[in-house]
């Protein structure tokens, strides 16, 4: 078996109910391991896209792309190559902050990350911070040792640059 | 017109000629709208047995076979008929009822989220959810189902929609975005194929249930008489290549023929045609095809590489891509010689084998009784199994003459789908007589379809090995598990004669060679359903033997 790799895989779905139950149910059917899965309107009313991320070697994914493809509900599905395409996801990341040294070197850091402030209580701050899933992580190990009260992740939203399709 | 009429017109329009189903309370409406429809409505005791129906009819006819059930445990009693059809790629379109749209997600009586538990053994799920929808829907079930690797498709229509009264249309051209079956191979992968084909010193055929489904008959045996190689098949694929042709070899697998598992790793270039590489077929997948070539050809992306990497993929419709390959090795290959060494070798590995299995020494034994069969039934005749020994003593012991002429549940593996399968065939050619290779433990779980049988005129036979015991798991344990039985005896109960005749059903009871074949004759020509009851000897095995896990050159031929 080869080695694992990490994928973005890209399906165009009809959008209506039931789509996201089937390839979910298919995921979980044939043991297929996904990491984290968004569905969202496009630029056509009738479709969604899906944007899956996976670790798995070469083989699996190539099942998992012919499976999915299978899928009637299913009208379009591309594995992006990372280098051709743009990728974010975001993340709210709610810290415990008392004391003002803590708070301004929450602030710093978030400035560094280019992470925004949406809340500030008087023991918490909440961080709003978009990237590749590498950044978040970062910044999440960065934040780590103030304690983080709760955390909330979108996974990952893609599309192929430029004239790519 | 009601939803309920669209329904029935939409299916006449498609050409659906017989139903195989069961009345309730959430399709109701759907039941009165038979009335005076140019369909046949066939009454079954347990709706598993209507889509078992339905799969034996499509089997037979090619086409979907179609089955109607309420709402709820109506509906939950097709899935395991509805599974074993997507287990085998077999068309059919199932019609549930549903509790009315207000009432869904309530939990309401008789109320079940049917598209949520056929999801994963369905094609394709339609919910209509306004009347009109229920013409588009249905052409595209059939569309869907029929189409690329057929499979079933479930149509629930929530009772209300079933009773809307609504201006109807029916459309005669639909689309399905997101579905595009493949038809005509990329021709050069079929050039490649023929490239490892004429390297190949010792090529062999593995035709796979695709053949029969594809009906590429004509095409598999024009590959194999050109290429002069010998032909086995999967157990799905027993009868897309005639049984008894000079380059026939019997299926592979765990109870496959000994001389189809030997010589097949044997070969240095596998052409693998409508096939998926079961386990049951080709045992452990690391081990089977080391080392030689494998062209891979079936009409399902999603097939290639699944189980077992190959060399060379064609995919799209068999008997299209077998078309293809033949002309293509047409122009290259000087029509080969019969007595060629590979051949040569083809008759010494079944010589062997024939001098040294010893028969299972009884008056009765399945191989006999099998032979016997095979010998008195005409070559047209058709032959489905129950599931267990009985159906690998079949796979062993029947010759299937005529191509596509035997069915099994082989995927699936469900136990009382060969009576109801039966009769669906029965429904779909008259014409011809209809065998069902029994044994007792799978027989007993579908056995009230005798009254189908009877009262719809769709005479079969049982053929029951019967030995009261559910003799394959016996078997296992007997092998497996030092002779500890488990859950197996049957205890000589029910009185199987008896049970056909409280059908209004013909009872014969076997007990020696004689009495076997006059009791075939007896049933060939009979009006009702004949049940023959076989008395074998619950300690006979099936042999040859793979064991799960293993390969297929750890055959074991005998005890």
């Amino acid at each position: 078996m080869s080695a694992n790799g990490w994928y973005i895989v890209s399906a165009l779905v009809e959008n209506k109910p039931g789509v996201l139950f089937r390839v979910t149910n298919l995921f979980r059917a044939r043991s297929f391991n996904i990491e984290s899965i968004t569905v969202g309107t496009t630029e056509q009313q009738d479709l969604s896209r899906m944007t899956i991320t996976t670790n798995s070697d070469q083989r699996t994914l190539d099942q998992l792309v012919k499976q999915l493809r299978k899928l009637i509900d299913v009208v379009d599905v591309k594995v992006l190559d990372l280098d051709k395409s743009v990728y974010r996801e975001l993340a709210l990341i709610k810290m415990k902050a008392i004391d003002p040294t803590t708070r301004s070197e929450i602030l710093n850091y978030a400035n560094i990350f280019r992470g925004n402030i949406i809340d500030i209580g008087k023991e918490t701050i909440t961080v709003e911070i978009t990237g590749t899933p590498d950044k978040i992580d970062a910044f999440k190990n960065l934040v780590e040792q103030y304690g983080i009260a709760q955390l909330a992740r979108t996974g990952v939203s893609a599309l192929p640059r430029g004239t790519e399709l | 017109m009601t939803g309920a009429k669209a329904l029935i017109h939409a299916l006449e329009k498609e050409g659906v000629d017989v139903v195989f189903g069961l009345p309730g309370g959430a399709n109701l409406p759907i039941y009165d709208a038979l009335v005076g429809a140019n369909l046949r409505h066939i009454l079954v005791r347990h709706e598993q047995s209507a889509a078992h129906m339905a799969d034996g009819y499509a089997r037979i006819k090619r086409k979907s076979g179609v089955c109607f059930a309420t709402s709820g445990p109506g509906a939950t009693n097709l899935i395991t008929g509805i599974a074993t059809a997507y287990a085998d790629s077999i068309p059919m379109v199932a019609v549930t009822g549903q509790v009315p749209l207000a009432m869904i997600g309530k939990d309401a009586f008789q109320e079940t989220d049917i598209i949520g538990v056929a999801n994963p053994c369905t094609k394709y799920a339609f919910q209509p959810k306004v009347a009109t929808e229920i013409p588009e829907m249905v052409k595209k079930a059939f569309y869907i189902a029929e189409s690329g690797r057929p499979g079933p498709v479930l149509v629930d229509i929530p009772k209300d929609v079933q009773q809307a009264t609504a201006e109807m249309k029916f459309p005669d051209l639909i689309k399905v975005r997101g579905y595009s079956p493949i038809v005509d191979a990329d021709l050069s992968e079929v050039g490649k194929a023929v490239e490892l084909i004429l390297k190949a010193e010792r090529p062999i055929i593995m035709a796979g249930g695709g053949v029969i489904l594809s009906g590429a008959f004509a095409e598999l045996q024009a590959l194999a008489e050109l290429l002069m190689i010998p032909v086995v098949t999967t157990f799905k694929g027993k009868g897309a290549f005639p049984e008894n042709h000079p380059l026939a070899m019997g299926p592979i697998g765990m109870h496959g023929h000994p001389e189809a598992n030997k010589i097949i790793i044997e070969a240095d270039c596998i052409i693998a045609i409508g096939a998926r590489f079961s386990d049951r077929s080709v045992g452990r997948f690391d081990e089977f095809g080391k080392g030689m070539s494998i062209i891979h050809m079936d009409i399902d992306p999603a097939e290639i590489g699944k189980n077992k990497s190959v060399d060379v993929a064609i995919v799209g419709d068999v008997k299209s891509s077998l078309r293809t390959l033949v002309k293509l090795l047409g122009k290259k290959v000087v029509k080969r010689d019969a007595d060629n060494p590979w051949l040569k070798r083809r008759k010494e590995i079944i010589q062997y084998y024939q001098e040294t299995i010893k028969d299972y020494a009884r008056e009765i034994t399945a191989k006999k009784s099998l032979k016997k069969l095979r010998e008195l039934l005409p070559a047209n005749a058709i032959a489905t199994t129950e599931v267990g020994q009985c159906q690998m003593w079949a796979s062993l012991h029947f010759d299937v003459i005529s191509p596509g002429t035997f069915f099994s549940s082989t995927g699936l593996g469900t136990m009382g789908f060969g009576f109801p399968a039966s009769i669906g065939a029965k429904a779909a050619r008259p014409d011809v007589p209809v065998v069902d290779i029994a044994g007792d433990g799978s027989f007993n779980m579908t056995e009230n379809s005798l009254a189908v049988s009877v009262l719809e005129k769709l005479p079969v036979i049982v053929f029951l090995m019967n030995n009261y015991m559910l003799g394959m798991v016996a078997q296992w344990q007997r092998t497996f598990y030092n002779r500890r039985y488990s859950g197996v005896h049957q205890h000589q109960c029910p009185d199987y004669v008896k049970i056909a005749e409280a059908y209004g059903a013909q009872g014969i009871r076997a007990q020696s060679m004689a009495e076997l074949e006059k009791a075939i004759k007896t049933a060939l020509k009979s009006d009702v359903a004949t049940v023959i009851d076989i008395p074998i000897d619950p300690d006979e095995d099936v042999y040859p033997f793979v064991a799960p896990g293993t390969s297929l050159k750890d055959m074991i031929t005998g005890a």
